[in-house]
């Protein structure tokens, strides 16, 4: 029982802090509208966030040895091709995430 | 339902990330010992994938409650910067009568997903934008609910090698980033991101990139809001 006690707290503590994070912007600015610079931020930010965001997501790469990344390279390049070319999110996705998968079982193993 | 419709189609690329990551992180918990009520329980509330493979081993390791409390925040303190771009937004969403939940809600479930297809999500005149937000969320959190419990319950029954489908939330993200090149009218934004975020990668390594190249990134665009003019041209967008 005092298991079941514990996962609850872990969990609910979790799950507390994260809608702190999530909340915050809107608690700050419940009542007012706002101020001009956070609204140049919201329109600003969100370019940075996502290449920032992928980034994040290469950052477990092994550059430094073979194959240097180039499952992952060559992915992500077939995804800036196509989207650019075909201008189509959901077939850039698709593509780029088979192509992946076929490189990690073929020519770059992990 | 057309608002439906459309937030379904919007979603299709995050359908497969979400199932997987769900069912890994479901198959986590059970494979520690956990009963599947906390999968379900910890998706529909913390709803954050690395947040919850991180959580399974805190709760295995006996990490006291406050330290929890303060790795939780770290992780997840970039959701603060999401928010900014949509307190108008979802602030009209919860407008009306018997919509007042859905302010908070579509708040407390922007993930970094979620925030991506927002970011991206063009939505013909005739139908209603706040519907097509709500939808993209709600349906992503159902989702993400399902495949976590489903992987405690039946993980292990998985039949075949998924490895490697992850890689679809990062198709995703440059896709996004694609997306917000082309119609940028400054490049500002997108290089002091990927500057910040590659002078922290070899300053502070891999895990500890994140919060800091965000935050550099707020003050480097508070400090240049002169040179950076603001909204998108319009450009035709994708189906």
């Amino acid at each position: 029982m005092t298991d079941n006690w514990q996962t609850a707290a872990i969990i609910g503590v979790i799950a507390a802090m994260t809608m702190i994070t999530r909340g915050l912007p809107y608690l700050l600015f419940a009542r007012k509208c706002p101020p001009p610079l956070v609204a140049y931020l919201g329109t600003a930010l969100p370019s940075a966030i996502m290449i920032i965001l992928v980034v994040y997501c290469l950052r477990n790469v092994a550059w430094t040895v073979a194959p240097h990344g180039a499952a992952e390279l060559i992915s992500v390049a077939a995804v800036v091709v196509l989207q650019l070319w075909r201008k189509n999110t959901l077939l850039s996705i698709f593509t780029g995430t088979a192509c992946y998968m076929i490189l990690i079982r073929t020519a770059f193993p992990l | 339902m057309k608002a439906f419709r459309f937030a379904l189609k919007q979603i299709i690329p995050l359908i497969f990330a979400y199932l997987f990551v769900g069912l890994a992180s479901g198959l986590l918990l059970h494979k520690a010992g956990y009963a599947p009520v906390w999968a379900f329980l910890s998706a529909l509330l913390v709803y954050a994938g690395s947040m919850q493979i991180v959580m399974v081993t805190l709760m295995v390791s006996g990490v006291p409650l406050y330290m929890v409390a303060v790795m939780t925040l770290l992780i997840n303190a970039r959701h603060v910067f999401y928010g900014i771009s949509f307190i108008d937004e979802f602030r009209q969403a919860g407008r009306g009568k018997g919509q007042g939940w859905k302010f908070p809600y579509m708040a407390l479930t922007l993930t970094d997903e979620t925030y991506s297809v927002l970011c991206a999500l063009r939505v013909p005149a005739e139908l209603d934008r706040h519907q097509v937000q709500f939808w993209i969320q709600h349906l992503c959190h159902m989702l993400w609910v399902c495949s976590c419990t489903l992987g405690a319950v039946a993980g292990e029954l998985l039949p075949v090698d998924m490895t490697g489908i992850e890689f679809s939330a990062t198709a995703l993200f440059v896709a996004v980033v694609v997306n917000q090149w082309r119609e940028a009218r400054s490049h500002l934004p997108a290089l002091i991101g990927l500057a910040s975020a590659i002078v922290y990668y070899f300053v502070l390594g891999p895990d500890g990139l994140i919060l800091p190249a965000l935050s550099t990134s707020v003050v480097a665009l508070v400090l240049l809001r002169k040179q950076i003019p603001t909204g998108a041209m319009e450009v035709e967008h994708d189906r």
